[in-house]
């Protein structure tokens, strides 16, 4: 086996030098009856050409993003991501290290995650941001649960406009509190202010909204604050962060986010990179891992991951979330890719997708029987089409338009006729035109 | 001291927000030739205040951070109960097929059948490993696995109309175990581990109540050791109505040995960054598949691969017998790390996995015997598995602590072993050294180790106390830094005004 550099003799060697006569000396404990011999129904190994072959055939079956028009959104984003940051992020000393918990041998890591830190607590306005969560759900899930331990209170509002799956991931996940999901929301025309009391600990606004709308967190910031109550504020697409105003400058309390969007392949799902920032003085409450300045023991500046007395290795029980491994070298791609990009960059990047969408919108609007149910938008925007959603998107997918996703997969109460499109700035004109025309053909 | 504080090849490097400016940019962007924007009113107006640099300067910056890390890929890196061993580079290439690294989640599943085809292959083999009934795929990481293991069995009780209270947690277990038990409102109850480091049915049986949801036992456990009883502790768990959730975090030691569904397991993770290798990125991203047996199986969250290989997303689309429990991610879950694990798998094959077992057990057994008598063994009658555990009673009078020792290590070119973990002894020093290593390696491991045993025995305390010496940063004082946390670069941060 090419992974096992152990020899025959070496095993021979290492058992006489242990005291034993075979491999199964060393595993005595294991109750005979249950010690079993290998795995039948399993292959043999396999030389790297044949993994290649095989792996390679099944990934030749998916339709990639890449080989057509693509308007897939809704919660993750195709972008182009710069050579240098897969490059970079395949470094050995970044790609297999571990969590740096030996400072002095983990620096790189440590400066990464500050520098991380200090990116995402700019881009939303907050004054703090930790080193990664899972995703963009769960550091969803993970801020209700803090507002809740934070405020002392049990209940929590979730907005109509939040991503379908974040709302089910908080009601799943943050047991405890009892969570109030507002009805699907397509036209931005809820009013969450008005549901707010002194019984809540948070409120779950998503802007830009699943459905892409964008919203003036400022008011339902003021209605929360008045009730004692927390404003956080959610978003898919951090990019959007670069053309519109930060949730922080509105009255945010906590920020979290999917930062899938910089330096980070659609890949499914996952893995992906949860951005989740605070205020100062609830950061004793944050979730996660911290890295903090400080200076070693000859003055000179240096990293180590701090506070971490909120951490399940500390605290256990007490802990503040049980998260350990994170999103590590995603994080790492994003910092990369942001500091390539700079703000200089980042908003000529979001302008661009913002006048892709714009094309998009436009181009869609003038299909017979499409309306846009958009008047604000970032580069997502719902559609109603005449029919069902579903049977659209299958219909476009068989002549090789990936036209975005229907409302009422990922929310069975929501209207059956709504598609969240995306385009990015890898959308090409082309790709508008040919969207349009065979939406037209299929509807 | 040189000029420019650098020391050849022992660079230092500043922060991108001493470096970089707001104006440079190293992407080339089309202008977008935007007349009138549609943000509603949102624009953005206050500045960012992010600086950017250009390709070159970007590949020196973080070229130069990446060699203040010590690696796998560098050199030996025996954490204990992370199992850091070789990550192949083919299961990198495998993940970035356009095919795997270039599909959306959400875009229809009819263009997908290759991915679906991949969490199905994933699961059979995991299932098969493990002698378990179903797998859920989509937890990000063990802890995460834990909250879905742990949420079944809640389900599978209030299934049953009851509402138990109280898990079973020994005082060896990871802090995730606990953590994830009390975010579940249950409380915990820790039990004591025997003399040997292992767990007795007995000391189960005492604490098992009709308000004992569930036991977390880790097995191999944190001591590296097999619980032996393990079978016996799971006859009393369910004859008291409750489950036994194990803590997989060290299936690599019984891979093609044991199966813990055979062992009476009802659900366990598997850390696929920890056995199946997928790399650990500086702190993540990993991925926590949980296997459930049959009685578990149905609660499963969504979304779920039935075994006719579709994926069900919402819970209307279940059939009778299909109850999940909620959701946990939005999505799928961590395909990149699926298509990474399967590669490993694959190249592997049965044969391969048996023997990776074995390799990490005989080479940890090996450090076991050829330590003995210089380190203290916590656990010496029992043979070791993946890894071995030593405490400080060997240090015991020469003012060298667990911590100086691992610190030394650095200064020798290791990484430290995992220290003060478990709990159950002083001074931990949990050993995994893995199947990635030659003889040669470990054998120049464990002369170091015992270069070191001897020079604290000697009194040579400089070599441990003021160590690490040649790292790129001595001891970090973080006292300093967690009374007074420096989260985000300020340009007056604390750091600024005490060196000015
Ligand atoms: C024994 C044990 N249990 C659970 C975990 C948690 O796993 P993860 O870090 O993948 O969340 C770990 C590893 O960190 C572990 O060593």
């Amino acid at each position: 086996m090419r992974y096992h550099p152990l020899t025959s003799d070496d095993r021979e060697l290492m058992l006489s030098r242990i005291g034993v006569k075979s491999i199964d000396d060393l595993f005595v404990d294991v109750p005979n009856a249950h010690l079993v011999e290998g795995l039948m129904d399993l292959p043999k190994g396999k030389s790297e050409i044949a993994v290649e072959r095989l792996l390679a055939k099944m990934a030749g079956k998916n339709r990639a993003a890449g080989e057509g028009p693509f308007f897939v959104g809704a919660g993750a984003y195709r972008h182009h991501v710069p050579a240098s940051v897969d490059h970079l992020i395949q470094r050995s000393e970044f790609l297999t290290s571990y969590t740096p918990y030996q400072a002095e041998i983990s620096q790189g890591t440590l400066q990464v995650l500050f520098e991380f830190q200090t990116q995402v607590a700019r881009l939303t306005g907050m004054e703090v941001a930790n080193a990664s969560m899972y995703d963009g759900s769960t550091a969803a899930a993970e801020a209700v649960m803090m507002a809740a331990r934070l405020t002392r209170r049990g209940k929590a509002i979730v907005a109509g406009g939040v991503h379908p799956q974040y709302r089910d991931v908080i009601e799943t996940v943050a047991v405890g509190v009892d969570v109030e999901a507002m009805p699907a929301d397509p036209t931005a025309s809820e009013d969450v202010a008005t549901k707010i009391d002194d019984s809540i600990a948070c409120v779950v606004v998503q802007s830009p909204s699943f459905y892409g709308h964008i919203l003036d967190l400022k008011p339902i910031a003021e209605a929360c604050h008045k009730a004692g109550a927390l404003l956080v504020a959610c978003f898919t697409e951090v990019v959007a962060l670069g053309a519109i105003e930060p949730p922080g400058a509105q009255g945010a309390d906590i920020v979290v986010g999917e930062g899938q969007s910089l330096g980070n392949p659609l890949t499914f799902g996952g893995p992906y990179v949860g951005l989740f920032a605070g205020l100062k003085k609830h950061v004793r409450q944050m979730p996660g891992r911290l890295a903090g300045e400080t200076v070693d023991a000859d003055g000179k500046r240096g990293y180590t991951l701090t506070l971490n007395t909120r951490e399940q290795h500390i605290r256990r029980d007490k802990a503040t979330s049980n998260i350990c491994t994170n999103s590590g070298l995603c994080s790492l791609a994003f910092t990369i890719h942001m500091t390539l990009l700079g703000e200089t960059g980042l908003t000529r990047l979001a302008r661009l997708n913002h006048a892709k969408a714009i094309k998009a919108a436009d181009a869609l609007a003038r299909v017979p029987g499409v309306t846009v149910l958009n008047e604000s938008f970032f580069n997502e925007f719902t559609i109603k089409v005449p029919g069902d959603a579903h049977t659209v998107i299958e219909k476009l997918a068989e002549r090789d338009v990936l036209g975005g996703v229907p409302v009422s997969r990922l929310d069975e109460k929501a209207p059956g006729d709504l598609i969240v499109v995306a385009a990015t700035e890898l959308t090409t004109d082309d790709d508008i035109d040919a969207y349009a025309s065979t939406l037209g053909d299929v509807l | 001291m040189t000029f420019t504080g650098n020391e050849a090849l022992a660079l230092s490097e500043p922060l991108i927000f001493e470096t970089g400016r707001r104006e440079v940019t190293g992407v080339d962007i089309e202008d977008a030739g935007l007349t009138e924007d549609r943000l509603g009113g949102q624009a953005r107006k206050t500045p960012i205040d992010l600086p950017g640099l250009t390709e070159p300067e970007t590949m020196r910056h973080y070229v130069r951070l990446s060699r203040q890390n010590y690696a796998i890929d560098m050199g030996l890196y025996p954490l204990g109960s992370c199992t850091m061993k070789h990550n192949p580079r083919l299961n990198e290439k495998m993940a970035r097929l356009p095919g795997f690294g270039d599909i959306h989640p959400l875009q229809p599943l009819s263009t997908v059948p290759g991915a679906l085809e991949l969490m199905g292959e994933l699961s059979r083999w995991l299932i098969t490993m493990t002698g378990m009934k179903a797998v859920a795929l989509s937890p990000k990481a063990g802890a995460q696995g834990e909250l879905a293991g742990m949420m079944a069995i809640r389900a599978a009780l209030r299934a049953r109309g009851e509402n138990r209270g109280t898990v079973l947690v020994p005082e060896s277990a990871h802090g995730t175990n606990p953590a994830t038990a009390a975010a579940l409102g249950y409380r915990v109850e820790s039990i004591k581990a025997r003399e040997d480091g292992t767990v007795s049915v007995e000391a189960v049986r005492e604490k098992l109540s009709d308000d004992v949801a569930a036991i977390m036992l880790t097995n191999p456990n944190t001591c590296g050791l097999f619980e032996p009883e393990v079978a016996a502790i799971a006859e009393a768990v369910h004859e008291a109505g409750a489950y036994f959730y194990g803590d997989g975090a060290n299936f690599n030691a019984i891979v093609g040995k044991a199966k813990p569904g055979d062992l009476g397991v009802d659900a366990m993770h598997i850390n696929l960054h920890k056995t199946f290798s997928t790399p650990h990125g500086g702190g993540g991203p990993g991925a926590g598949p949980v296997v459930l047996s049959e009685r578990l199986a149905p609660f499963a969250p969504l979304p779920f691969l039935r075994d006719d290989g579709t994926l069900v997303e919402r819970s209307d689309e279940c059939d009778a017998g299909e109850t999940p429990f909620g959701r946990l991610v939005a999505f799928h879950g961590q395909m990149g790390m699926y298509v990474r694990a399967m590669a490993y798998m694959l190249s592997h094959g049965a044969d391969g996995l048996k023997q990776a077992s074995e390799d990490a057990v005989l080479a940890a057994n090996y450090i076991k015997a050829q330590l003995a008598d210089v380190m203290s063994v916590s656990f010496p009658d029992r043979p070791a598995m993946h890894e071995v555990l030593f405490d400080e009673r060997f240090l015991k009078g020469t003012g060298v602590t667990t911590l100086d020792f691992a610190k030394a290590m650095i200064d020798e070119g290791y990484h430290p072993m995992t220290m003060y973990f478990p709990l159950v002894v002083p001074g931990a020093m949990l050993i995994e050294p893995t199947e990635s290593e030659s003889l040669a390696s470990l054998d120049l491991f464990i002369a170091t180790l015992r270069d070191l045993a001897k020079g604290a025995r000697d009194g040579d305390t400089a070599r441990f106390t003021e160590a690490p010496r040649y790292a790129p940063r001595r001891r970090l004082d973080e006292t300093r830094g967690a009374r007074k946390p420096v989260l985000t670069y300020e340009a007056s941060s604390d750091f600024k005004e005490a060196a000015e």
